[in-house]
């Protein structure tokens, strides 16, 4: 019993931040993992609960509430609808690292976060050598959503996934410098992991628009991933010390602007950055307020800053609908711009789904642990896309990309699936 | 809990609808009261009518306590179970089973989330008023249990003026019909009268048959700002004087007018001393005439201004005001007591001025707003439970509402319910007589006490 209370004496550090749920059970509405199974554990006021038990010593075990803690998207939905505004990401990713410090952490997330994310030259050498292997291991399934089977591996034997790129983005435009053009703009470019391996055509369309948009365009060599699977596993160690190697990437040339095609990448950078650094430099914190403050989602970018204008009517025959990462809309309330984004693209005409703002059910390393989960919930996205008639669901986010391109390739659907700035590229041919 | 009654349990429900391991029993601690969790021994989830039946005999059987449970929001811990209890989860009994337009009616499990049925209801062009504050994710079942109120009260009742009939299930586990899909019924005694507002210490509902009605054609909604508790109050006497009945009518304290304008910035006037929302329905025409009555009777009764909506988007902005008034609140401090005394309307003005006496006597924040037009008034305390000595204050606060609302014709609560939380002030209201009364009632029906036991009228 004396270890767990040494455990309550580390989540005490959380107790001013739980306090202020009132256990009104409004994030019922709204939780979609709770929409599935109805398990009061599975909805942020249980968590918060079971959070509170530890720091009252309820529990001879912590694991029950380690396991349950971990089935969650991270999607913010119940924070964004919290009455009492309850700090739910805040309190339940310091809780992981806490659980994980205490507990110690799988040995194989520990060796994929501390050996390999945590030096992003290696982690590329790595998984360029895997694009190049895949074709032994998986077999395609669906051409126009450029979908694969595992061909032998158990877990991953249903999914319907992207592989990896034969060409990763940091390949076509290492240490890429475009000067800055006819809007007088600068932007450094936040690729991201899923971007710069799996989606590197989404790179490329960034590029495209910012040369059509005079805007000049900075691309650091050797960024690294921005932190956020090996901060929600718990491993806070290792996500500082990618904050610190991207901050170190990103200072040597002066930009106006941070942008990003990642919804999880810019609310990451955002929100977690600040919130999950301790004890950095002066100089450091300096670099980081600076980077943070500039950082932005691209649609918001092209919209707001480059002043791209929605053109009604719009006029092409093929249908787009758009689905709201949670990361764009709940974290950061982008949500119009993308949409404006689609309008001012010529060659298509948007239209919204039912429900466009609920999550598609990736929660990132969620989809790997909980996949039956994770698919229930992605089937009902899949449903409200496939109602709009549509032949293009966009999106902003990489992560929901690779959920979505899974979802509609198990059901034969012949629905692409790209980001919002694709869809806008391709109309400016 | 021993292994084999578990087995037991695991053979009516099935393994996935079994919560046994500690973690899973704490989630099914608390509810939404401002009271300490008690952990159960047991949870389950039927997924059937049958197996929900099952799961009373076996409870009866075997002498466990059982507390029913919806989305467990209740504020009176109604919901909070006994320690070797079992709790009965509702939410995937979730079926609406019929709506039927032309008879004006609809079949549901207890386990409907309540906005979700409203929603399916209007679909219809039918309208099923009762709106208690967590309709978003309560369930029609707790509403029953509790007899839930909300903001439409004054003109459309409360949940007891919508159930037709109930089907549940007795303590022995045996079937219980009562009522009908007939307007008319007569066939036996009113037990579902006696269901409605017995928080789980009765029977079981199994489903629920529910009372629809046209919805209005059209609604007004408009917002009259007052220097003066008392004018606000006697206008409200004076519309409901004057023949009009709006489907809303809510007041706002300046606490909570203030509270609300801080984290919302909606525009609302800070130096009133009170607001009324008021929103009438109906037919067009008798909409337009009303709305320009009661627009009339504020300003003659000296409101300082009355903004009436123009459109959807400006109805919106008066009731988000109205809409954020508790979540407001609640930021302002950890703990908040949401109570629910309710008086009859003319008193509004003395319950008010009692509440702003017994804030100083007590140095505690009490915002006040809540359904002016039915006098149910939602004092709010705003404090932090973990300062002992200010908790004492709260709990001497909340002894002195409850008696002012008595002193004043009142009751304890207007639409909570007395759970756990009230039962010792219940006598207060009532009588000696009437508690022995319902517990004789309660021994009557449920001897082995297995109901959710100590709620309402505590334990012999």
């Amino acid at each position: 019993m004396q270890d767990m209370h040494r455990l309550a004496g580390l989540m005490k550090e959380l107790e001013e931040q739980m306090i202020v749920c009132m256990r009104c059970g409004m994030c019922q509405a709204v939780c979609p993992v709770f929409a599935e199974t109805g398990r009061e554990s599975d909805v942020a006021r249980g968590k918060l609960a079971l959070l509170d038990g530890l720091v009252r010593e309820m529990f001879s075990d912590p694991r029950g509430v380690q396991d349950r803690l971990m089935r969650c998207l991270l999607c913010g939905s119940c924070a964004a609808n919290c009455p009492s505004g309850v700090k739910v990401l805040d309190i339940f990713l310091k809780a992981r690292a806490i659980l994980a410090g205490y507990m110690g952490m799988h040995p194989l997330k520990q060796a994929v976060f501390r050996g390999m994310l945590s030096r992003p030259e290696l982690f590329n050498r790595i998984l360029q050598w895997g694009s190049r292997l895949q074709g032994f291991f998986v077999q395609p399934v669906d051409e126009l959503l450029g979908t694969s089977c595992a061909r032998f591996i158990p877990p991953l034997a249903d999914r319907h996934l992207r592989p990896l790129a034969p060409v990763p983005f940091h390949r076509m435009s290492s240490n890429h410098s475009l000067p800055g053009g006819a809007s007088g703009l600068k932007v450094a470019f936040f690729v991201g992991c899923v971007i710069d391996k799996v989606f590197p055509g989404v790179g490329e369309s960034v590029l495209k628009v910012m040369k059509h948009h005079g805007v000049g365009v900075l691309v650091p060599d050797s960024q690294g991933c921005c932190g956020i699977p090996a901060l929600s596993s718990g491993d806070q160690e290792t996500f500082q010390r990618l904050v610190s190697i991207n901050l170190r990437q990103f200072a040597a040339e002066p930009y106006d602007f941070l942008i990003t095609a990642c919804a999880t990448c810019t609310s990451t950078i955002r929100k977690l950055w600040p919130a999950f650094t301790d004890g950095l430099s002066l100089e450091d914190q300096k670099l980081m307020d600076d980077m943070v403050g500039k950082t932005m989602d691209v649609t918001q970018f092209l919209v707001d800053r480059v002043g791209v204008v929605a053109s009604e009517p719009a006029g092409g025959a093929e249908v787009v609908t758009y689905h709201d990462p949670c990361h764009l809309r709940k974290s950061l309330g982008v949500h119009t711009q993308p949409r404006d984004l689609l309008r001012a693209s010529r060659n298509v005409r948007f239209t919204e789904m039912v429900g466009a703002d609920q999550c598609c059910g990736c929660g990132g390393s969620f989809n790997l642990q909980h996949y039956e989960l994770s698919k229930a919930i992605g089937k009902q996205k899949r449903d409200s896309i496939v109602q709009t008639n549509c032949s293009v669901v966009a999106t902003g986010c990489p992560a929901c990309m690779l959920q979505m391109t899974d979802m509609l390739s198990q059901a034969g659907d012949r629905v692409r699936v790209k980001h919002a700035v694709e869809v806008y590229a391709e109309s400016l041919a | 809990m021993n292994q084999s009654l578990i087995k037991e349990f695991e053979k009516v429900v099935g393994r996935d609808s079994l919560f046994s391991s500690e973690a899973d029993r704490l989630s099914y601690s608390y509810d939404a009261a401002v009271l300490d969790p008690v952990l159960p021994a047991l949870a389950v989830r039927p997924t059937s009518g049958e197996a929900l039946g099952a799961v009373v005999r076996l409870c009866n059987e075997n002498g466990l306590p059982l507390t029913v449970r919806g989305a467990g929001t209740n504020l009176s811990g109604g919901t909070i179970p006994k320690s070797q209890g079992v709790v009965v989860l509702t939410n995937a009994l979730n079926r609406i089973l019929e709506i039927n337009p032309a008879d004006m009616y609809a079949v549901v499990q207890p386990g409907v989330v309540t906005a979700k049925f409203a929603a399916a209801v209007e679909a219809k062009g039918l309208f099923y008023p009762p709106d208690p504050g967590s309709q978003a994710v309560s369930t029609l079942g707790g509403n029953v249990a509790e007899n839930a109120g909300g903001l439409r009260g004054l003109k459309y009742g409360v949940t007891r003026d919508y159930v037709m009939g109930l089907n549940f299930f007795a303590a022995s586990g045996d079937v219980v019909k009562t009522g009908s899909k007939t307007v008319k019924c007569v066939t036996g005694y009113n037990l579902a009268g006696l269901m409605v507002g017995s928080e789980g210490t009765l029977g079981v509902f199994n489903e629920i048959t529910l009372k629809l009605i046209p919805a209005p054609a059209s609604r007004r909604a408009m917002l009259a700002v007052f220097d003066d508790v008392s004018r606000a109050s006697e206008t409200v006497a004076a519309i409901i004087a004057n023949r009009i009945i709006p489907a809303t009518l809510e007041f706002m304290d300046q606490f909570t007018i203030r509270t609300v304008e801080d984290f919302s910035h909606v525009g609302l006037p800070v130096d009133a001393a009170a607001l009324l929302l008021i929103e009438v329905d109906g037919h067009p025409a008798q909409v337009e005439e009303d709305a320009q009555k009661v627009e009339g009777l504020c300003l003659g009764m000296g409101a300082m201004g009355v903004r009436v909506a123009k459109d959807a988007a400006e109805r919106d902005k008066v009731w988000e005001a109205r809409r954020m008034a508790l979540s407001a609140l609640a930021k302002v401090k950890p703990t908040v007591v949401l109570e629910d005394a309710t008086v009859p309307r003319s008193k509004i003005p003395q319950m008010v001025n009692a509440l702003v006496e017994i804030a100083g006597r007590y140095e505690l924040l009490i915002g006040t707003f809540g359904h002016a037009g039915d006098g149910n008034l939602h004092p709010t305390i705003l404090t932090d439970r973990r300062n002992q000595e200010e908790w004492r204050r709260v709990e001497r606060a909340i002894d002195d509402i409850f008696e002012k609302a008595l002193e004043l014709g009142g009751t304890l609560s207007g639409e909570h319910g007395i759970g756990l939380a009230k039962s010792r002030y219940l006598e207060k209201e009532t009588s000696s007589g009437t508690i022995h009364y319902s517990r004789r009632i309660k021994a009557a029906l449920d001897p082995n006490n297995i109901l959710n036991p100590g709620k309402i009228i505590g334990e012999a």
